[in-house]
């Protein structure tokens, strides 16, 4: 069988403190794009929504199936036809008096132009839950560009990273 | 909805070298494939990893794959273990097997959902090659539907202490679809 590297850091970021992170001018020449998000939002207490886009398209077309844990009870919740992917007030980030919290998305075979697009992401926030979920863009263009939003309290705090890493396959 | 302030990430990084390596690749073509199979799985990494975009020509709305592994011919024994939980939209719940003649892994979309919809699964065997223990191999996978679908992890168990040299993924359908997509990667340790 063939063995070749892969797992390639394509671009990251450190902030200063900002309300979107964007990864433009995404190569075609993965298979698979991985995004790890560590950090918080500005808000002071509780945590904040986030979600993504891609490739600037703002209609009506993500959806997504969450499961969450929250250290009482496990729940399962669902969004169609909206304009975000992942903005589930169950998919979050802590805030700033949190510990720094955790996603990793996962996009899958996104360069192809005959499927439409599925993301499976899994978020950690230490004080509020944890969470797996699976999102579908519906387009069959090459995923781009990525936009990673903060909804609620309008910014990423600084020192949140976010790397970009694509993986080639044989 | 227009971001307040925007941060744009740029910049080349080296290539990362010799810790994680695609060792071969399954993409179905018209017709479909019962199957994705590796096989003579070399010994010299620490984990392997399958990356896999999915779909079944079942009429149904959600499918399943088997996980078959051995050591020069797939284990059809009795000797899978697996628990999964799982969320489809509305609840959460809960599934588990033991002495099971294959493993069992997240769901994958069927041909009652529209064709552009594909499953994903990221698939972790973890010390693969050691022949001290049994295999543990964990799962994260689903697909949606806009309407529809299922997220899950999933543990499997091997009860064999052999090295995994084969591993085979058969649709409970009759056969995975055109563009379906199985990855094999090794990770060094």
């Amino acid at each position: 069988m063939p063995a070749g590297s892969t797992y390639t850091p394509i671009a990251t970021t450190t902030l200063g403190s900002a309300a979107t992170i964007t990864f433009s001018s995404i190569p075609s020449t993965y298979t698979d794009l991985v995004i790890v998000l560590n950090g918080n939002g500005s808000r002071v207490a509780g945590t904040d929504d986030t979600g993504l886009r891609l490739n600037s398209d703002s209609g009506s077309n993500y959806s997504e199936t969450l499961l969450q844990g929250n250290g009482t009870s496990a729940s399962s919740s669902r969004a169609s036809g909206v304009n975000v992917m992942f903005q589930n007030t169950n998919f979050r980030i802590g805030g700033t008096t949190g510990a720094r919290s955790t996603i990793i998305y996962q996009f899958m075979n996104y360069a192809n132009t005959t499927t439409y697009k599925t993301v499976i992401a899994r978020s950690n926030v230490s004080d509020f839950n944890v969470t797996a979920t699976v999102g579908l863009w519906r387009s069959t263009a090459a995923i781009n560009t990525i936009y990673l939003y903060n909804f609620t309290s309008a910014n990423f705090t600084s020192g949140t990273t976010a790397t970009l890493y694509g993986i080639a396959s044989a | 909805m227009s971001p307040i302030l925007g941060i744009l990430a740029s910049g080349n990084y080296p290539r990362v070298t010799n810790s994680y390596e695609s060792i071969a690749t399954v993409t179905v073509g018209a017709g479909g494939s019962a199957a994705a199979e590796f096989t003579s799985i070399p010994n010299t990494y620490k984990h392997l990893q399958i990356r896999i975009l999915a779909r079944s020509n079942r009429a149904v709305t959600t499918d399943n794959i088997k996980l078959g592994v051995g050591n020069g011919t797939i284990d059809t024994g009795a000797n899978y273990a697996y628990h999964n939980l799982y969320g489809n939209g509305t609840s959460a719940a809960a599934s588990g097997g033991s002495s099971e003649t294959s493993g069992y892994l997240d769901s994958i979309s069927g041909s009652s959902i529209g064709a552009s919809i594909f499953g994903v699964i990221v698939i972790d065997f973890l010390d693969y090659a050691n022949t001290n223990k049994y295999k543990t191999v964990r799962s994260l996978g689903g697909y949606d539907s806009n309407g529809g679908g299922f997220i899950s992890l999933t543990s499997n168990l091997w009860m064999s202490t052999s090295a995994i040299n084969r591993i085979k993924l058969t649709c409970r359908g009759t056969a995975f679809d055109q563009y379906s997509h199985f990855a094999l990667y090794g990770i060094k340790g």
